[in-house]
């Protein structure tokens, strides 16, 4: 590989590829050469695709019925999140073993600043990543793709261009290289964002290269001048090891679409559950709650709601849901319910006493409870009512 | 129908009226105010379905009739009248425009029918009692900032107006909270009102007959049932629907035992506070009350901005107990030591705990504030 600066950048970006289905075939290596896709249920979506489906035009987040049409050979495998929160564990440790500057961005991908490691590895940062590289294929059996840039932004860029197990390298062409690449290639942008910038007659990067500061404050609107700074390549965000999640949440597609309040209302529970137990293990609050719902017809809606102060009791997660819920429940059919925390609150915030709700101290002892059931007997062991199916439903 | 009235005499009753009318409503009819002459008398009627307002005018050459128009534009073409003027209004029935004439002006206005208007007066108020406009004053200004604006938990979204007895005295009692602070108030129970059941009355009805209390002086009579409340002063009768809820048990809440008294002078303290907090602009930063045997430090810190503090000491205030600190949001300071005049009492058990602040005083009003994490 040659690149003028190769061994003057420091920023990487580490992205694995297709990494549950690639944990799958690490497993199952009779697979290797077969396409593989991991989701859930007879109505879940694909959580990840391998390279041969992806091939048939499978990809990530699209609605399982859809990907068996375009891929029927494939391989379904449900997903078995223990195992890759294992594998991920095991990437990072060795991350960690080359800066402590690592700023994990999701199960399977991370930023790293490798500034100063030199001495330590003995070799500079591009070369100290192609090692690392070999030994995550090594130890964990699956492949990454590494960008390096001398920012978070090109180095998450150069992690795309080259995928699978790939290795790419943006310097100081950075500009005339993303110059000619569609807006959509900035994270962020998403298609209606995308609609709207077409509309100005912005489609190329170029286009929005070649705005000033006081043009693109004008044209775009109070975030356009930094806008055209990342479309020129620049970022300024520092990787930061600290940096705490955003949001929580929790979410299911139904086997069937369901329309009625109570139908949805039994699921929203469940979820309200799972959303608390989750906030409780990162030891985190919800400050404000986001309801998502997706229509038979794919079309999404949000809905949020703050809390009146920061709570992680499956009842008041609930019941603010429920008031968000009952005016979306107008007789459409949803695939889709989820819910999620954000803003988030530090779990120290979680549930303070509350001068209108006279019986939280009560309640907060009665989840403690149950949790404590729970972890000693199983999630299952001990639920409420509205969980469960009515006798309505059963007839 | 037909009726002369003064300007002055109209413009105030339409000001009345079109402030219930609902500014974005859906139902062209709830714009309007229905002019009502019936037996020599004039009536103006605004509703919103929650809220109707009825005044009586002072009018001359009344004949019989009725119709509703548009409450904005009405009350827009009389305020722009000139001063002293003599209004006719003349309606001829049916689907006629409404004329109205003063001096050489004249105007028409399209009306919708009567019948299509939505009566609010229907039902028994069992419950009635007469409370002076003044004390009615006091237990909504020292509890309304208190009012919650969640959704979620409508039923603290008014006061609750309930019969109580404190110290071996009945009382009527108004409560309101959004979780974060309560404020108790209460008056000499009036007449009549022991029997009546806990309600909790709207927020926007609150604000309304907040704002016809300024012009009331003597009593106002309540009547009410468990759905409806309905408060007469003078020639002004406001009737509203109740918020269908019930309100917390709020008393488990008021901390009995807190022994840490801490006084300080309103002025001094306020003062302090808002000179404190303008180191924030963040309203959610709390401000931090340090305080131990006479010496009252309040002290704020932001990350971006820096930090603040100043001392109270022994002639300002007064403290008798061991070293505290404690946090709160500087609104709600503010909010309740607005409604202090004199001495500011302070009821502390620790900085994790609900505090009681009163009126050192005045025993008719109690607010009890959550602390924040300092």
């Amino acid at each position: 590989m040659r690149h003028p600066q190769l061994y003057a950048l420091h920023i990487a970006h580490v992205d694995c590829d297709a990494f549950y289905a690639s944990v799958e075939k690490r497993d199952r290596p009779e697979l290797a050469a077969r396409p593989v896709i991991v989701g859930g249920g007879v109505r879940g979506v694909v959580s990840a695709a391998c390279y041969i489906a992806r091939l048939s035009g499978v990809r990530s987040a699209m609605p399982m019925f859809k990907a068996l049409a375009a891929c029927p050979d494939a391989v379904v495998i449900k997903p078995d999140f223990a195992k890759y929160v294992a594998a991920s564990r095991q990437i990072r440790a060795l991350m960690n073993t080359l800066t402590p500057l690592v700023q994990p961005l999701s199960i399977d991908e991370a930023v790293l600043d490798l500034s100063g490691t030199e001495a330590l590895h003995r070799a500079p940062p591009a070369v100290a990543l192609a090692r690392f590289a070999l030994a995550v294929e090594r130890e964990a059996g699956v492949t990454i793709s590494v960008g390096l840039a001398p920012n978070r932004l090109l180095a998450k860029i150069a992690a795309g261009r080259d995928k699978p197990r790939g290795f790419c390298v943006i310097g100081g062409e950075a500009r005339a290289l993303l110059a000619p690449e569609s807006v959509r290639l900035l994270p962020g942008i998403g298609p209606a964002f995308a609609r709207k910038l077409e509309s100005l007659g912005i489609t190329k990067l170029a286009h929005l290269q070649a705005l000033d500061e006081r043009e693109a404050l004008r044209r775009l609107g109070e975030d356009g001048p930094a806008l055209v700074r990342r479309a020129r390549g620049e970022d300024s965000r520092i990787v930061d090891p600290g940096r705490e999640t955003k949001s929580v949440s929790a979410e299911t597609t139904f086997d069937t679409d369901l329309s009625r309040r109570e139908d949805l209302e039994r699921h929203l529970w469940r979820l309200s559950e799972k959303l608390a137990r989750r906030l409780r293990e990162a030891d985190l609050a919800a400050a404000g709650l986001t309801l998502k719902l997706k229509t038979s017809r794919f079309a999404s809606r949000t809905r949020a709601q703050r809390l009146s102060s920061p709570s992680r009791l499956p009842d008041t997660l609930f019941e603010t849901a429920r008031a968000l819920l009952a005016r979306e429940t107008d007789g459409t059919a949803y695939r889709l319910i989820g819910i999620g925390a954000q803003p988030l609150a530090p779990g120290s915030d979680a549930d303070l006493p509350d001068l209108a709700d006279p019986l939280r101290p009560k309640r907060a002892a009665a989840q403690a409870a149950i949790d404590a059931l729970r972890a000693k007997f199983g999630g299952d062991a001990i639920g409420k009512g509205r969980g469960f199916p009515g006798r309505r439903d059963k007839c | 129908m037909k009726f002369k009235a003064d300007r002055a005499t109209l413009m105030k009753a339409l000001a009345h009226v079109q402030s219930v009318v609902e500014k974005r409503n859906t139902i062209p009819i709830l714009a309007n105010v229905m002019i009502a002459a019936r037996d020599g008398k004039l009536t103006l009627t605004a509703t919103d379905m929650e809220i109707a307002i009825v005044e009586e005018v002072a009018a001359t050459g009344v004949q019989d009739g009725s119709c509703t128009a548009p409450a904005g534009t009405l009350y827009e073409i009389v305020r722009k009248l000139p001063e002293g003027a003599e209004i006719q209004l003349d309606h001829a029935g049916g689907e006629a425009q409404l004329a109205l004439r003063a001096g050489r002006f004249a105007t028409a206005l399209v009306v919708l029918p009567t019948d299509d208007f939505p009566s609010m007066t229907a039902g028994a108020l069992p419950h009635r009692f007469s409370v002076s406009a003044l004390a009615l004053r006091g237990l909504i200004d020292r509890t309304r900032f208190a009012i919650s604006t969640e959704e979620t938990r409508y039923y603290l979204n008014g006061i609750y107006l309930h019969a109580a007895e404190s110290d071996g005295e009945q009382v009527l009692r108004a409560v309101a909270t959004d979780g974060h602070r309560l404020a108790r108030v209460e008056e000499p129970l009036p007449a009549g009102a022991a029997s009546m059941p806990g309600v909790i009355v709207p927020r926007k009805t609150v604000a309304e007959l907040r704002k016809l209390l300024d012009e009331v002086s003597g009593d106002v009579d309540v009547a009410l049932s468990d759905t409806r409340i309905q408060f007469k002063a003078g020639s002004i009768t406001l009737t509203s629907k109740l918020i269908d809820g019930t309100f917390p048990e709020y008393d488990r809440v008021i901390p009995r035992d807190n022994d840490k008294v801490l006084r300080v002078g309103k002025a001094d303290f306020a003062a302090a506070v808002a000179r404190v907090s303008a180191i924030s602009s963040e309203r959610s930063r709390p401000v931090k009350l340090s305080v131990e045997k006479n010496l009252l430090e309040i002290s704020a810190a932001s990350p971006e901005q820096g930090t603040a503090r100043e001392e109270l000491d022994e002639g300002r205030m007064s403290y008798n107990s061991s070293p505290l600190e404690i946090g709160f949001q500087a609104r709600y300071l503010n909010d309740i030591t607005d409604q202090i005049a004199g001495e500011v009492e302070f009821r502390f058990s620790d900085g994790a705990a609900p505090t009681v602040v009163r009126d050192a005083a005045d025993s008719s009003a109690l607010y009890v504030l959550m602390p924040m994490r300092v």
